[in-house]
């Protein structure tokens, strides 16, 4: 037997499903962190999955955390192996002292076991067959029957999970019963034959609050909806596609017109990425909200039309839940590695504006800001979600919104002030801020109307290869991408508690991470600033921040670092001040890495933190 | 050169439409395209075209992809929005365009290369998918800006300026649009304003995607003997099926037809197509017919001109996805965002707690 000492934490631990995806088991997972939430205690699910619809192995890894740490941990404190073809690694995978939860129908040798955890097994299959004769009830009800036994085994209410089962089959009773009987009867065979409760547990608490429980690609969707958006053209990506999905539902439940049951919107499923971006450019043009969601393929396929949208400057949104590349790479793991394909997108001198969400809240304030923002500029602008946040259910502060709040439009020359004689030059600075007017398709029968193209033309959009009338016409595209850089929304700076020479720059899915890192070093005595950049082009605060510490760790999920390559592309800083913090093996960066890496280089560089020397 | 105005001189007889407009107000900037091009042809036609047709150039949006054909958005309809987009790209761009403004008449300019070589995949999907518009094909079979390279519409055996045979099948964008379920194909001869202007009048008044493939010689690189997209080739191969004139409904029908000569097509607007027979067995309303006969008279090297398909009760994109009247780009801030209260609704049932 075993002298490693089981592990005993209360809602603080990591579990992890292993199944085969297409059985159903997603939704029970599911049910079981609602389960956890529902008894007060903070919890990060995450899915990790294949590139495929059925019979390939899936995760489902949750942290329960008590202190509301959503960041992935790594490790395994229990697993619930429900897959013989991972069976050894997920084993393996498993701490020491950890649990190992199993379908024990079928014997298996002594030798597929370890020695130094608790193993669990309860014969699931054998229970369900004799319970159901349906075989697709057997596999749904045996996912079901697991839960029931971890709400034994880790001591959690089985009211909660009895509720929720109510809550999501209500006004079906059959399949209430048929499945709190399943539950009952993993809660009930648990009780009687495994120790219950195990070291691991979840005690009710207060850590979720008024906190939502939603995913990215979601929250992305009905940001659109609420930023305006009414046309949405779109190619099937993971993992993007759930986005024009949530903007669907969010339609017809919200833009159905209640006295005719006609659409407000349109959403078109276009032959190919090229053709979304060229429908979302169209629509633009003529004076809609438009946008596409995709994924790094679909950007490089954009490419030429994010060119010609920023050369003629025509407003487009394009949501990029970001997986990991380079060319088809890992569509179903998660990066934020296509910074610098939009950043640059296209042929020429080109630049655009990038957003930063850190998790769904933010997916659906900053979803709905970027359609202000693209027409106020005149040109498109990103959303850069990424897998993580965008596939994952995430704890996040509720929506809210202004209802005071008025779509910005941007410069739009109306029929009246043509009829009253004002000076319409499409390209044409007459602010000072680079931004020109421009006019709707349609406007006036005489006056304001003007070609479009992607070709040189001078300040009144004919065409012209003149020099002068180009270098003025790029000379006023660098101006407003100045202009973009007060309305990008601003970096979120957090001092460390003593002074220090050293910051971290960080954006997006990384936010958890980086913030349970920082309290991870504060315990180390290592102190160093945060800036969450939350915009490009770079807001000056941005430099200030940089300017201010010695050197910067810039943390991010791909392998060039290609947020680093940009501030010292844009800013003109040393790159010898800026230190990469790189994770990109497509799984999400955790806290213990972001800590680890910035101790070695602080501990390597030999540099005594500077509290230290005041604290002593 | 285009950024010269054309002069303004009108004569006080100048003939004007029911709008008070003359010619010249659907014209554009001055074409610079060769002396002779077909296309200048064309882009008259489409003036005339909306000027009967009493057309406020304002409502009109032109689109076009890239190459000599796409060019000439500038050179007609000056008081129209145009977008001049990508190589190939031009039926995403309109369709997008459609999708946001239901009420303006949008009209696609494309050539042979930008729509039956890159571009031949959005022009399919465009035709599927019944977008309002009426798409112009000027067809020369070569590349003139990049000087006189193959499309892919030109015919196999044919042959280049510089005496290359042309070995490549070709591609007949008429063909493929009545399979991919195009409501009004037509096919016409830069060369033959008479047939030419009514089937773009047709098209405007038609509800869904609208295709006329125009053969439009291009004098530089492909008028030679040898070619068969040249004016003289075109001329003696030219197989006209029917003759089209528009009747809108304001209009007093004139002219008298010999019983069983004339075939009447009312549109869904009330505007009727008067199709004088050439053909007396032809059936511009039978879809698979008209693609065997155009497979049987290509074998026998005619190229078929005329309305050669209309469904006059067709339906378009917009009435698939059901959307309301109003323009989408004209819905207000009331109409388009579900405010607060909706949000607190929906954060409730999503609470983690």
């Amino acid at each position: 037997m075993s002298t490693v000492q089981s592990l005993r934490k209360c809602n603080d631990f990591v579990i992890k499903f292993a199944n085969i995806n297409g059985t159903g088991s997603a939704s029970a997972n599911e049910m079981f962190a609602r389960a956890v939430m529902g008894m007060g205690v903070p919890v990060a699910p995450r899915n990790i999955f294949p590139s495929n619809i059925q019979g390939m192995p899936t995760w489902y890894e949750m942290r329960v955390s008590g202190e509301g740490w959503l960041g992935r941990q790594g490790g395994c404190d229990m697993m619930v192996a429900m897959n013989p073809q991972t069976w050894d690694r997920d084993v393996a995978e498993l701490a020491p002292g950890g649990y190992l939860f199993y379908d024990s129908s079928k014997m298996l040798p002594r030798s597929r076991f370890r020695e130094d955890v608790t193993v669990l097994g309860l014969p699931l299959t054998e229970m369900c067959n004799r319970e159901y004769a349906d075989p697709r009830q057997r596999q749904l009800l045996k996912n079901i029957m697991y839960v029931g036994a971890l709400t034994a085994l880790l001591d959690m209410e089985f009211a909660v999970v009895e509720g929720l089962i109510a809550q999501q089959f209500r006004g079906k009773d059959k399949l209430i019963s048929a499945n709190v009987n399943a539950l009952k009867l993993g809660y009930e065979r648990a009780k009687a034959e495994l120790p219950c409760p195990i070291g691991l547990t979840v005690q009710r608490s207060n850590g979720v609050g008024d906190r939502i429980f939603v995913n990215g690609n979601d929250a992305c969707g009905l940001g659109a909806v609420y930023g305006g958006a009414t046309v949405a053209a779109w190619y099937p990506i993971t993992p993007s596609t759930s986005v024009i999905e949530a903007f669907s539902a969010y339609c017809r439940k919200f833009r159905t017109d209640p006295d005719n049951g006609m659409a407000r919107y349109a959403i078109v499923q276009a032959e190919d990425e090229l053709a979304s971006i060229g429908m979302v450019i169209g629509a633009s043009w003529n004076g809609a909200r438009a946008f596409t969601a995709t994924s790094g393929p679909g950007i490089s396929l954009m490419q030429e039309f994010f060119g010609l949208a920023y050369f003629a400057e025509v407003p487009a949104v394009i949501f990029d839940v970001q997986r990991g590349g380079p060319s088809t790479g890992m569509p179903t793991r998660t990066q934020q590695s296509d910074l610098i394909s939009c950043a640059y997108a296209s042929h020429g001198d080109t630049k655009h504006v990038l957003l930063f969400p850190e998790d769904p809240y933010e997916c659906f304030t900053l979803g709905a800001q970027a359609f202000d923002l693209a027409e106020r500029l005149q040109t498109p602008v990103f959303v850069m979600v990424d897998l993580d946040i965008g596939m994952n259910e995430v704890l996040c502060k509720p929506f809210d919104w202004d209802d005071s709040r008025r779509y910005d439009r941007g410069k739009v020359m109306t029929a009246a002030e043509l009829e009253a004689g004002k000076n319409f030059g499409r390209y044409l600075d007459v602010d000072g801020d680079g931004i020109p007017y421009r006019t709707i398709p349609g406007t006036h029968p005489t006056k304001g109307a003007f070609f479009s193209r992607g070709t040189t033309r001078n300040a009144y959009a004919k065409y012209s290869e003149t020099g002068t009338d180009y270098v003025y016409n790029m000379e006023r595209l660098r101006r407003k991408l100045e202009t973009a850089k007060k309305l990008v929304p601003a970096p979120i700076e957090q001092k460390a508690s003593l002074p220090t020479r050293f910051g971290a720059i960080y954006y997006g899915s990384t936010s958890p991470a980086m913030a349970e890192a920082f309290a991870l070093l504060k315990a180390q005595h290592i102190h160093v600033d945060l800036m969450r950049v939350r915009g490009f082009p770079f807001a000056d605060e941005v430099v200030d921040f940089i300017n201010d510490h010695d050197h910067v760790f810039i943390v991010e999920q791909n392998e060039s670092g290609q947020l680093r390559m940009l501030l010292i592309n844009e800013c003109e800083i040393d790159p010898k001040r800026l230190i990469r913090v790189l994770h990109y093996d497509g799984t999400p960066i955790t806290a213990r890495f972001i800590a680890n890496r910035i101790a070695n280089v602080i501990k390597e560089s030999n540099v005594t933190p500077l509290r230290k020397q005041v604290a002593s | 050169m285009t950024y010269l105005a054309k002069p303004k001189l009108l004569r006080p007889d100048t003939p004007r439409n029911a709008l008070g407009y003359t010619k010249r107000d659907y014209e554009g900037s001055i074409s610079t395209l060769c002396a002779g091009c077909g296309h200048d042809s064309i882009s008259a036609a489409v003036v005339q075209a909306c000027f009967d047709l009493d057309i406020e150039p304002h409502r009109v949006a032109k689109l076009s992809g890239i190459g000599c054909s796409s060019k000439t958005p500038d050179y007609f309809l000056g008081n129209s929005h145009g977008f001049n987009t990508t190589h190939g790209r031009m039926p995403s761009v309109l369709t997008g365009a459609a999708l946001a403004n239901r009420d303006l008449l949008y009209m696609g300019v494309s050539g042979d290369g930008d729509s039956a070589s890159i571009g031949i995949g959005q022009f399919a999907h465009a035709m599927r998918r019944g977008v309002n518009m009426v798409y112009l094909v000027e067809n020369n079979g070569v590349y003139g800006l990049t000087k006189g390279q193959f499309s892919a519409t030109a015919d196999k055996g044919s042959k280049s300026k510089r005496g290359v045979v042309n070995n490549d099948t070709p591609i007949d964008l008429v063909t493929l649009a009545l399979q991919l379920g195009a409501t009004y194909v037509a096919r016409s001869f830069s060369g033959d304003k008479e047939q030419l202007v009514p089937l773009i009048k047709g098209a405007m008044r038609h509800r869904g995607s609208a295709l006329i493939d125009v053969i439009s010689p291009c004098v530089t690189f492909n008028n030679h003997a040898g070619s068969t997209k040249s004016y003289d080739y075109v001329r003696e191969h030219n197989e006209a099926i029917n003759r089209l004139d528009v009747i809108l409904p304001k209009d007093k029908i004139t002219a008298t037809y010999a019983p069983g000569e004339l075939r009447r097509i009312v549109q869904h607007d009330g505007s009727v197509l008067h199709l004088r027979k050439l053909h007396e067995e032809y059936d511009p309303s039978d879809r698979v017919g008209a693609m065997n006969y155009l497979q049987e008279r290509a074998a026998l090297g005619e190229i078929v001109t005329g309305l050669i398909y209309v469904d006059s009760s067709a339906e378009d994109l917009h009435r698939y996805l059901n959307t309301v009247e109003k323009p989408l780009n004209q819905l207000d801030d009331a109409e388009l965002c579900p405010g607060s209260a909706a949000l607190h609704a929906l954060n409730e049932s999503l609470r983690g707690h």
